[in-house]
Order: C-alpha cells, then structure tokens, then sequence
C-alpha cells in the first residue's frame, strides 16, 4: 500500500502546456504514473505528447475520470488553479509551483478546509509526491527511489525540504531499503498538507513500518508532529532538522525557515521530537544511519 | 520585505489609516523645511530597521527651527545598533492620553490571521506578553470571512480601551486588516497606536514587513530601492540568487534551501564557521555556478569554498560539466571541495577527476568534504 497516491492514481496537469509542465509532466509518465490528460482554455483539443489537453479540469475530470491534479501554474494564477481543480471535482491537489503570495495561500487553505473538506492539497512550493514503483506526481527523480516489497520492511518518508528529501530516497536505497511514500510537504507558511496530516496516514497504512521526518527551522510544525507522534504514533521514527547553525532573523531561501525570537528553533524541534521517542540525527547521513538501525531492529 | 517607519506610514496612509503629517530629510536644511511643513512641535525620527532608536538617541523633540537643526545633525550619521542613520522622518508632535499596541500577522499554526490589540501599548510589547499574557487582546480571523465588524468591536471591547478611543479603533483596526491583507503584509504593527485628548485614535509608528512574493501585484519600486544589502548580498540580489551573508570563512554553494541550510550544519559540525548560504537551485547552467562562485570569492573573509550538489533530476555529469565550464571562464583564488551525490554521480565523479588538484578536491559524502574545505580554511 502507500499513502494519497497509487497506481489507480489519474493525474491531469494544470500548466501541461507550459515548459516546466511538459517536462515534469513527461516524466512523470515515463515513471508510470497515470497522466491522463492537461489543461489549457486556449489550447483545449490539442495534445502534449499523446496526452489529450482540456480546457478546465472540469472537463477532464469528466472526460479521463482524473482523481489527482498537478499544477505547474505561474504563482500569480495559483490561487484560481487550486479552485478550479477543487471545483472541478479532483480529490487531491499537488502544487509545485513556488512563490505564491502567503495571503492567498491561506484563503485557499481555509476555502478548501471549508467547502471542499474531502479534497487534500499538497503544497505550494513543494517538490510533490512519490509513491515508488506506482505514481510519481511531481519533480521528484523517480529512479532515485526503491519500491516498498511485501513482506519486507518499508519505509515512510515526509519531508519540508526538496533536496534533503531526494537524498533520503537516495541513502534509504543504497541500503536496500523500499519506501511506500514519500511526500514532499514544502517549506511554505501555510501548506495544504502538514507533517502531523502525513504521519496519521503512515500510522495507518499497514505496509509502512517505520517513518523518517525531514524539517526545517522556523514555524512549529515540527513541534505540534511531535506532540502527535507522543500521542498517536506507534511506529519507530528518524528524524533531521535542518538549519541548527542558520542564524536568527535570516531567510534562509524558503520562505518558512527563518527563526525568529527564539521560536523555531533547531534545537527546540529536535528536543520535542526526542522526547517523543524519535531518534534525531545531527545531519542528513545520521538520519539515515538511524533509520537503517530502526530497520534492522523490526526485521530482526 | 521590511519597510523604514516613514514607508510604513505612506503605506498605512494609502489604506485611509491616519498618520501626522511629516516628510522624509536626507539633510539638516531638508529636516528644517519638512518641519516647518508639519508645523511645531515636530519629532525628529531617525529612519533605521532596528528597535531601540529612542534609547539610542534617534528620537528627538523639536519645537523650533534650531532645535531641528541641532537634533537632526545629531541623529544623521548616528550609530544605532551598527546601522547608520542616512535619513530622518520629521513629523507633527502629537499630544498623547494613552498608547496602545495593534498588530496582525499570520499565525501558521492556527493558519488563520492573528490580530492582538493592548491597551498596553508604547512600551516593550513583547515584554507585556511575557509578565501580563492577558493584557494582549487576541483574534483570529478567517481569511475567507476576513474582520467584520461585530468581530472588531467584540476585540476591541476585550482589549478595554478606553470608551473614548472604540469608535476609532474600530475603524483603523479594519483598515490596518485591509492594509495587511490587501497590501500582501506578512506584519502590519502600530506600536504606539495613540488616543490624542480630542479623543482621536492614530497611528504614531508604523512598522511593516511585505511578503516578496506578492511584489508583481503591487508597485513596491520605491520600497525595493531602499533595502538595505551589504555588497555580497546586493551582487547575489542581481544575480537572482538566494544568498544570505554570514560572518565565517567558508563559502558553501549547494543545489536547494534544504542542503544548503544543512551544509552549514555539517560544516559548524566539524569546527568551521560558514561565510554563506547560497542555493543555486535546480539545473545545471554554468552561468550560475559562475556568478555564485564570483560572489563567494570576491568575499574577502572566505579562505575555502564547499560545493554540495545532490544530483536529482538534473544528472552527476551535466552538474560536473556545469562547474567545470564555469571554473574555465573565471580564475577562483580559494580551494574548491566539492562532493556530488545522487543521480549520475559516478559518471559526474569521473567528468570532475582529471581536474582534481590542490585547487579543486573531491571528497565521497558531506561530513568528509566538510572536514577537508575546513582545513584548507585553516591551513
């Protein structure tokens, strides 16, 4: 199994026509996803590749039965592109695009928490979801990752930040070990889909086993997913913040890891998730090397 | 974005929100004919984005023309916690019956607005959050419903203003909310917001930080002209590259804010001191490899430079390749260490091999790179 995504995943692409779009969106086919179908007003009819272009999500839904939508739209047109996929009838909504003004990402996070209670948005600003083996909606390099095997133990990874999650992927293969999902939540002030939203699905999904959390300084999701994982996790967790050394008061490129006031701390997230039973790593590699010992543990 | 006090009052002013009248001096004469504009008594305001300025001695009154020119040639040139006084806002004194705190801004974990009103305001706001947490009036509003009015009386009847000051407050809390959200604010602060005896409520200081990824709505030229960067940021600024200017002597170019953030990490780790952050970002392009490598290397602290690609979708060999061609076109005088992970590395590995020397080290994983771009630094 995998959490949000599978192999019965259909993805159509909000920005199929546009170069980053096509590119991903190609790719991501290659990977195997189910990519059913773009959307363009001004180009509806024509195709990308094979892959029929519609002019609103609306119409694909209806056309392809699309259940996933990838917006690949410039950060100014966002805010329509998450309506129009939820209006249009997807139920979960990856947005990869960067940039978007913080206002309008929190009107459509409490839109869609309004009227569209069952549809999931992940993003903005993330680098998408991989489901390894099944579907890869996203800009994530699907070879870097290996499939979770039955009887095996597998891993969940969820991550803020894009690379730091490739390299996961990465070190987890290297070891052998398969991965069921890995989402990339996105470094944004108000993501769709929260650390704690990602660890309720892995705790439920009975083919992971173990789950890796990748954070960032800044804000306190990392605090409130510890409270849940001392609360509501079972399974053993790894863990890496990244940021211990950034000083306070600096952006440091996304937009959600700037620590200030002393909230949102590096340290401050690895003592919550400590004391909540994870093992946190110094760096990336200790992470991983955590990981490896947590599975070692469970298939022993 | 952060705006000076005298942006944050033409902003605030923009949205309808009752502001003294004032003007902007770069020089003494300047000071005097923006205050014989305002009319006397005037403040003279020293125009830094830092706390403290009235302690600092960059906050004076002045009721006549000496006097202005005595405080702003005082204040211009003032040192105010390692920023230089270059401008001044001079304004029209205001009497003042009592200083309250206004603010909105996001709360992430609520993911809905925050606005937090005291009658406790003018002094150390975060102070009185620390000692009386319940001397803080706080709402959060929805961003679909936005700030209605029964909301903004309720909040500011929990507050306990003073009835004379309701009205008023009622009306520029929900313009300071149009301003925050329709100017694309992340933080809109009036600290003091005053009730003058003649029972008018006014924004006495204006402090704002504007979301940049909103700038293509709005016409922030005149904001944007102003920030403050020191050289290596205003370079990296021109080049679009995410860059933030640290103190140490390590440069670190790595492919994503993550790996950046956690380069530094590994490098204070293994006892070294990085002199930036720097994400090239996804891609390949020698071109920004060489405008980041200019950047670090123009930086007089630096003594070595750390190079973190972890290969995604863009390939170990197109990233070597990038470097490679870059490090042809410009002369680096520091040592290069570069570690490359990921997809291709191998093939990206053997491109980098035969241009391996004291110049330019490979090493297999980041605490390994790490520790040599360390101790070429010290060497």
């Amino acid at each position: 199994m995998a959490i949000f995504v599978d192999e019965n995943t259909k993805v159509i692409y909000q920005g199929l026509t546009g170069s980053q779009g096509r590119y991903y969106g190609l790719l991501n086919r290659d990977y195997g996803t189910q990519v059913v179908g773009g959307t363009n007003p001004k180009k509806a009819g024509t195709d990308v590749d094979g892959i029929p272009v519609f002019a609103s999500v609306a119409e694909a839904v209806a056309e392809t039965g699309a259940n996933a939508s990838c917006i690949f739209i410039p950060a100014a047109g966002v805010k329509a592109a998450v309506m129009e996929a939820a209006e249009g009838g997807v139920e979960f909504i990856v947005c990869i695009t960067e940039g978007v003004p913080a206002h309008d990402e929190a009107w459509f996070f409490n839109k869609l928490r309004r009227d569209f209670p069952n549809v999931r948005l992940l993003g903005p600003n993330c680098p998408g979801i991989i489901s390894p083996g099944k579907c890869n909606i996203g800009i994530t390099a699907g070879h870097i990752a290996k499939e979770a095997e039955p009887g095996a133990i597998n891993v969940g990874i969820v991550s803020r930040s894009g690379t730091l999650t490739y390299q996961a992927l990465y070190e987890l293969k290297l070891q052998g070990i398969g991965v069921t999902t890995c989402v990339g939540i996105g470094g944004d002030p108000v993501p769709g889909t929260s650390f704690i939203d990602c660890l309720q699905a892995f705790e439920a999904d009975p083919d992971t086993h173990a789950i890796m959390m990748i954070g960032e300084i800044g804000g306190s999701a990392e605090e409130e997913a510890a409270e849940f994982i001392r609360s509501s996790v079972t399974k053993p967790l790894s863990a890496y913040i990244a940021g211990q050394t950034a000083p306070a008061g600096k952006k440091m490129g996304h937009a959600g890891a700037i620590v200030s006031g002393g909230k949102g701390t590096a340290a401050a997230k690895m003592e919550a998730l400590t004391a909540a039973g994870v093992r946190v790593g110094a760096n990336p590699t200790e992470a991983g090397e955590l990981m490896v010992e947590i599975v070692k543990e469970l298939s022993a | 974005m952060d705006l000076f006090e005298y942006q944050g009052k033409q902003f605030f002013a923009s949205f309808g929100i009752p502001v003294s009248p004032g003007g902007v001096a770069d020089t003494v004469d300047e000071a005097v004919a923006a205050a014989e504009a305002a009319g006397y008594p005037v403040v003279v305001k020293a125009q830094v984005m830092v706390g403290g300025r009235g302690k600092a001695g960059g906050v004076k009154l002045a009721n006549d023309a000496d006097e202005v020119r005595l405080h702003a040639g005082n204040i211009l040139g003032l040192d105010i916690k390692g920023h230089i006084v270059k401008r001044l806002w001079i304004e029209h004194a205001s009497d003042i019956a009592e200083e309250y705190y206004a603010s909105f801004t996001l709360d992430r974990s609520a993911k809905k607005h925050l606005g937090m009103l005291s009658a406790e305001g003018g002094v150390e706001i975060e102070q009185v959050a620390v000692d009386n947490p319940d001397a803080i009036a706080k709402i959060w509003i929805d961003p679909v419903d936005g700030l209605t009015d029964a909301q903004a009386r309720e909040w500011v009847a929990a507050a306990k203003l003073n009835p004379d000051a309701v009205e008023g407050a009622v009306a520029i809390l929900k313009q300071l909310y149009t301003a925050y959200t329709d100017g694309d604010a992340d933080l809109a602060e009036i600290n003091p917001l005053i009730l003058k005896p003649s029972g008018e409520v006014h924004a006495l200081d204006a402090k704002v930080t504007l979301d940049n990824n909103a700038s293509y709505r709005h016409d922030w030229a005149e904001y944007e002209a102003t920030q403050e960067r020191d050289s290596r940021e205003q370079a990296a600024h021109e080049a679009d590259l995410q860059y933030v200017g640290l103190d140490g002597y390590v440069g670190i170019i790595a492919n994503g804010a993550g790996l950046a953030m956690s380069t530094l990490d590994v490098v204070n780790q293994v006892g070294g001191s990085p002199a930036n952050f720097l994400d090239v970002g996804g891609g390949a392009d020698a071109d920004k490899f060489v405008k980041a490598l200019t950047i670090i290397d123009n930086d007089p602290l630096v003594k070595s430079i750390f190079i973190n690609i972890f290969g995604g979708i863009t390939r170990g060999e197109e990233v070597a390749n990038g470097i490679i061609t870059a490090l042809g076109q410009i002369d680096i005088s520091s040592p290069i260490v570069i570690r490359l992970d990921g997809t291709n590395a191998e093939e990206g590995r053997a491109i980098l091999e035969p241009h391996l020397g004291d110049k330019l080290r490979m090493e297999p994983t980041m605490l390994d790179a790490a520790r040599t771009v360390v101790e070429l630094a010290k060497a």
